[in-house]
């Protein structure tokens, strides 16, 4: 995983492949897993290792911590995260529910709002373009 | 500090900062217009001064610390003990300048150093408790007093409440929320939901009410800003929503600039309808739309608030 912009591009075109594709259960899953290659990308970027620990039995939100530790205001990103596990266990909660599919487009929506928001992080925290 | 059950809060110092005398006119404009309709007084603080913002707490947050708590001093000097700031940047940062002073020696004697140059008395922690419009509404009148007072109920206006990511965080400035029955979550915020509903309402279920709009890097990475904007507003449309809600200035600029942008320069055009939740409120109460400054919005809703018989 490098983290370039090359692979933030192609995360928000799988993600906005995946929301085009009327999204169901199962997706959130992938979703779930490119929120974590963001948040890794940032990790790598900043010469850090992104850890393989669980938080509250997801990745993602140990990845978070792992963010804002020292960096308080990685926060903006963390009702991201927290959202993106919701829809993703309402989706699973029942599948066949009307109410999966709409969780499964609004997971599609969250991972893309991580995706943008994290690279634009990345660009103000190695001065590039960042007041 | 927290909302104490004994105190006023119909008789406040208002604090609008630079933002509400620039971009976020409105803001003012229909803030004032409410405290009007409701009989409620705001005392604007006199001399006023920036509260630092983004750009000198960047660049000095002792510095920024003093400047806002010559604010809070000023509330003190006209015998007030609230002061409500409507401004997202405004409210964190007195909540923050508040917090340095409680905790943090430095901070204290940055403060007694400066406010003695400038010739005043240094602002002592605990002695003005700030507060956000909505926390003034929600203490003052909230839901049974809006719904008593409610002329034009908003006909169950579908609306996505956008909260932005300063209002709720760092949560350790802010410990009145979380706080259990009756108090703001910063995970999930719903005071102007609350708000809303009592007026009339239909809030759809929006999953982005506390990320980031991109707001502080609005002009030095305006794309990714668009993009992260184009976001807020298509997923609001596809939750349902008619109109975003805001109480930020700078989020509320920043959606209606950047939905522009976004047709300009990615061809990408949204409907919703952007306004702050003071002159949604102020229409329910029947205040003309002229008075809430609706015609100063970028995003024209003018069209959509007859339609809805909401003038």
């Amino acid at each position: 995983m490098t983290g370039s912009a090359e692979s933030f591009a192609a995360w928000e075109d799988r993600i906005r492949g995946i929301e085009r594709a009327d999204p169901d259960a199962d997706t959130t899953a992938a979703l779930l897993r490119i929120a974590e290659s963001v948040l890794e990308a940032w990790f790598e970027a900043r010469g850090e290792t992104p850890t393989e620990s669980k938080r509250e039995g997801f990745r993602l939100l140990a990845l978070h911590r792992q963010g804002a530790k020292g960096d308080p205001s990685f926060n903006a990103c963390r009702e991201t995260c927290r959202e993106l596990i919701y829809r993703h266990n309402v989706a699973a909660l029942d599948a066949r529910a009307t109410a999966a599919a709409g969780s499964a487009r609004m997971a599609a929506r969250l991972a893309l709002h991580l995706c943008l928001f994290v690279p634009f992080r990345r660009r103000q925290d190695v001065g590039c373009g960042a007041g | 500090m927290s909302a104490d059950a004994e105190k006023s809060y119909d008789r406040v110092a208002y604090y609008p900062g630079c933002a509400l005398e620039g971009t976020g006119h409105a803001y003012n404009r229909s803030t004032k217009a409410l405290a009007q309709a409701l009989g409620l007084q705001l005392d604007e603080l006199n001399n006023w001064n920036c509260c630092g913002a983004m750009e000198v707490k960047n660049i000095d947050p002792e510095l920024q610390t003093y400047l806002s708590a010559r604010n809070l001093s000023l509330a003190g000097d006209m015998n007030h003990d609230v002061v409500m700031a409507p401004c997202n940047g405004c409210y964190h940062n007195l909540k923050k300048a508040e917090y340095d002073l409680a905790n943090n020696e430095q901070s204290r004697k940055t403060v007694a150093d400066l406010s003695a140059k400038a010739g005043h008395a240094a602002y002592q922690p605990g002695q003005v408790e700030t507060i956000h419009a909505l926390d003034w509404l929600k203490r003052t009148l909230g839901e049974d007093g809006i719904k008593a007072r409610v002329k034009n109920f908003l006909k169950g206006l579908r609306i996505a409440n956008y909260y932005g990511c300063m209002y709720t965080r760092p949560r350790h400035i802010f410990p009145e929320k979380d706080a259990g029955t009756g108090s703001e979550s910063t995970l999930r915020p719903h005071f102007m939901d609350d708000l809303l509903a009592a007026a009339g309402a239909e809030n759809v279920d929006y999953p982005l009410k506390t990320a980031c709009c991109g707001g502080a890097h609005t002009l030095s990475d305006s794309d990714t800003s668009t993009k992260l904007v184009l976001n807020l507003l298509e997923t609001a449309e596809a939750c349902g929503a008619e109109v975003i809600a805001t109480e930020c200035p700078t989020c509320h600029s920043g959606l209606e600039l950047h939905q522009v942008r976004a047709e300009k320069t990615l061809g990408r055009k949204t409907s919703v309808k952007v306004l702050y939740f003071t002159q949604l409120l102020g229409l329910a109460l029947g205040v003309s739309p002229r008075k809430l400054g609706i015609h100063e919005n970028v995003s024209d809703s003018r069209a959509l608030i007859r339609e809805k018989g909401l003038t």
